[in-house]
């Protein structure tokens, strides 16, 4: 009896304990960083959620704000409308920044062509919008050289409209796109591709059967990111869109009801609603990396 | 065995040269291998020796010369027309293929139908002894299985020629010996003509039917393991073969090859391995294991032990002489460290090179 009870006086402390489960003084430097995504994170979506729940008009139920949304086509198009600019300028950004990416993985300077891309990031997208209202205007440079040249007799319509949205999604959204879809490309190990060459794959086997299960965990990370960045497109749908027609965005309904009908509480619905079909894409897209190799793309014993 | 490596008659690298910019990685490299001959390229890091390889691969363009397969010109084909086979220092495996897949990989880039497929990739794992293995992924297995895979890949093409990228330099020292007894019992069965890269000498003339010793980009010396080893024609040849004693002198004399070199006072007499009028500066190289140690008196060189390391079935110790000459000599007994012995050397032992500088 004495000697177990001389053994438990002399069992790990507390601290010791906390400390084999990774728990010390150091731990504690994550405080900051948990308080502020407490603070300014996960309290505001608390917040708006509750809210969202509780309509303005006091007498209704309280899915009130969810049953006007989905009951109202003026309102639940605009989901429909997002997902129809947002999901194809992700895709043509993605397919366009591979074979660039490729490409680029070969070039020495690679640097200057990394900055040149980070700079429309650093614009913003409203600068952007600007500089497109002039350049792809009915007197802009683009229609009167195609004038010039011959290839049509009036303005192309480019801006105000569905297409002029799509033009800015790509530019704003292609650097982005491209610096992570290089970032992807240039970790795979150049000898894997030496390997399959010395065994007979030509250029596309290399990409088919090397390259791409390697890449597209990482693809898919890109295409959430990109995919969430164009779906909260609000500038440029206003700007160069036609915001109460086909671009008439979810962003656009849940300004409208916050700052139009000063109804707080359908915006957050809104915004909900907006977070929810969010959610939901970038969650079947990285279920579906499942399906693939998601080991280290690295030909080497680690 | 039914891996049947693609007949041809040799390999021919024909004044092949390769630059780097303003550096010449590969100057005017010219060699024949025959079919079935192994031979490795050796030399110091950055020799050439893995550039040579690259540019027989393809995944090099050279930028001097040709390179022939029998009467076929092979340095315009690109890598995957070539259809060599290579084991790559990091061995390259798939690593999202299983071992199986990863062996099979080249026979489905040239659409070996399925049945035919399966038998030959049996066989090689059969050839490789990784029965058992098949289905786990590169990451899953050790440094000698995934070594193992790498053989079995390139080999499973049947091709020509099989390219090997220093393929035991990532393996510790027992699993090397393990794989190097491995790669010669492989190349036995097959018969396949290889090329073998390496900066160790005790690989080359462990593997190799013949050995290209290669330095600045261009050959040094080409032969089999027992020239290179009893009759290095240079200096930097015989560093490599392991005579580590150079001791700079000058030429007293020298009588049809047998050479007198004084160094600091200390006369050594040798084979004279290149022309040295007398009187230039020259080196005489001597082999630890050829300094012996003796009793005072004679042409005997006293010197005082500096280190002494021991080795198990012998001791290495370094010395230096009274004129400040450094050497290293083996031993079967143990000698105090800052006491003085007195080494000698047989005149057969002893080779004489010119001073290159």
């Amino acid at each position: 009896m004495h000697s177990t009870f001389h053994a438990s006086q002399h069992g790990p402390t507390l601290r010791q304990r906390l400390a084999a489960n990774g728990f010390d003084a150091v731990t504690m430097l994550v405080l900051p960083a948990a308080l502020f995504l407490v603070l300014l994170f996960i309290y505001p979506f608390a917040f708006g959620l509750v809210l969202s729940f509780e309509p303005k008009n006091t007498d209704a139920s309280w899915l009130a704000n969810y049953s006007r949304f989905f009951a109202d086509p003026f309102l639940y198009e605009t989901i429909a409308k997002t997902l129809w600019l947002s999901v194809p300028t992700t895709l043509i950004n993605l397919f366009l920044a591979v074979p660039i990416a490729f490409r680029v993985r070969l070039m020495r300077n690679q640097r200057i062509l990394t900055a040149i891309l980070v700079l429309p990031i650093t614009l913003g997208t409203v600068l952007v919008a600007e500089g497109l209202l002039n350049y792809l205007g009915p007197q802009g440079w683009l229609n009167r050289t195609l004038m010039t040249i011959g290839l049509i007799d009036q303005p192309v319509r480019l801006l105000h409209n569905y297409w002029g949205v799509f033009i800015s999604l790509l530019l704003t959204g292609f650097p982005f796109t491209f610096l992570l879809t290089l970032s992807y490309v240039t970790g795979i190990d150049p000898a894997l591709e030496q390997a399959a060459a010395t065994l007979g794959a030509g250029a596309w086997q290399r990409f088919r059967h090397v390259y791409l299960p390697l890449l597209m965990p990482g693809f898919a990370i890109t295409f959430c990111l990109s995919f969430v960045q164009a779906f909260s497109v609000f500038p440029s749908a206003v700007l160069l869109g036609a915001p109460a027609g086909p671009t008439r965005v979810i962003s656009i309904a849940a300004y409208q009801a916050a700052f139009e009908e000063y109804d707080y509480s359908m915006a957050s619905a809104i915004a909900m609603i907006m977070g929810f079909v969010q959610l939901a894409i970038v969650v079947a897209v990285l279920a579906s990396r499942g399906l693939f190799y998601r080991g280290p793309a690295s030909g080497a014993k680690g | 065995m039914t891996i049947a490596l693609s007949q041809f008659d040799e390999v021919r690298l024909d004044h092949v040269s390769r630059d780097f910019g303003t550096l010449n990685a590969l100057r005017d490299v010219s060699l024949t291998i025959k079919r079935g001959e192994f031979v490795a390229l050796l030399g110091p890091s950055g020799c050439g020796k893995s550039t040579t390889l690259n540019c027989i691969a393809g995944l090099l363009p050279v930028t001097g010369g040709s390179i022939w397969l029998d009467k076929s010109r092979v340095d315009t084909l690109k890598p995957e027309e070539r259809g060599f086979g290579m084991v790559f220092q990091n061995y390259a495996l798939f690593p999202h293929l299983n071992v199986r897949q990863n062996i099979g990989f080249g026979l489905k880039m040239r659409g070996t139908a399925r049945v035919e497929m399966e038998r030959k990739i049996d066989e090689a794992l059969a050839l490789v002894r990784l029965q058992g293995q098949e289905h786990k992924l590169p990451g899953q297995l050790s440094g000698g299985q995934q070594q193992r895979v790498a053989i079995a890949r390139a080999i499973v093409i049947e091709p020509p020629l099989v390219l090997m990228d220093e393929p035991l330099s990532n393996l510790d020292a027992k699993l090397r010996l393990e794989m190097r007894a491995e790669i010669r019992r492989i190349h036995n069965e097959l018969g396949a003509t290889t090329i073998y890269v390496t900066h160790d000498q005790d690989e080359a003339l462990s593997l190799a039917d013949r050995i290209v010793v290669l330095r600045d980009g261009m050959i040094r010396q080409v032969g089999s393991p027992k020239e290179l080893y009893e009759a290095p024609a240079h200096l930097d040849v015989a560093d490599f073969m392991g005579f580590r004693n150079k001791l700079k002198g000058k030429v007293i004399s020298n009588h049809g090859g047998h050479a007198v070199i004084d160094v600091e006072g200390a006369q050594f007499r040798g084979l004279a391995r290149e022309d040295l009028p007398v009187g230039t500066s020259a080196f005489v190289a001597i082999r630890p294991d050829d300094l012996m140690l003796t009793e005072p008196g004679g042409n005997a060189l006293k010197a005082t032990v500096e280190t002494i390391e021991y080795r198990g079935r012998e001791f290495v110790g370094t010395a230096r002489s009274s004129q400040g000459a450094d050497f290293v000599f083996r031993s079967h007994h143990s000698v105090e460290p800052g006491g003085s012995i007195h080494l000698t050397v047989a005149d057969e032992r002893v080779l004489i090179f010119a001073d290159q500088a």
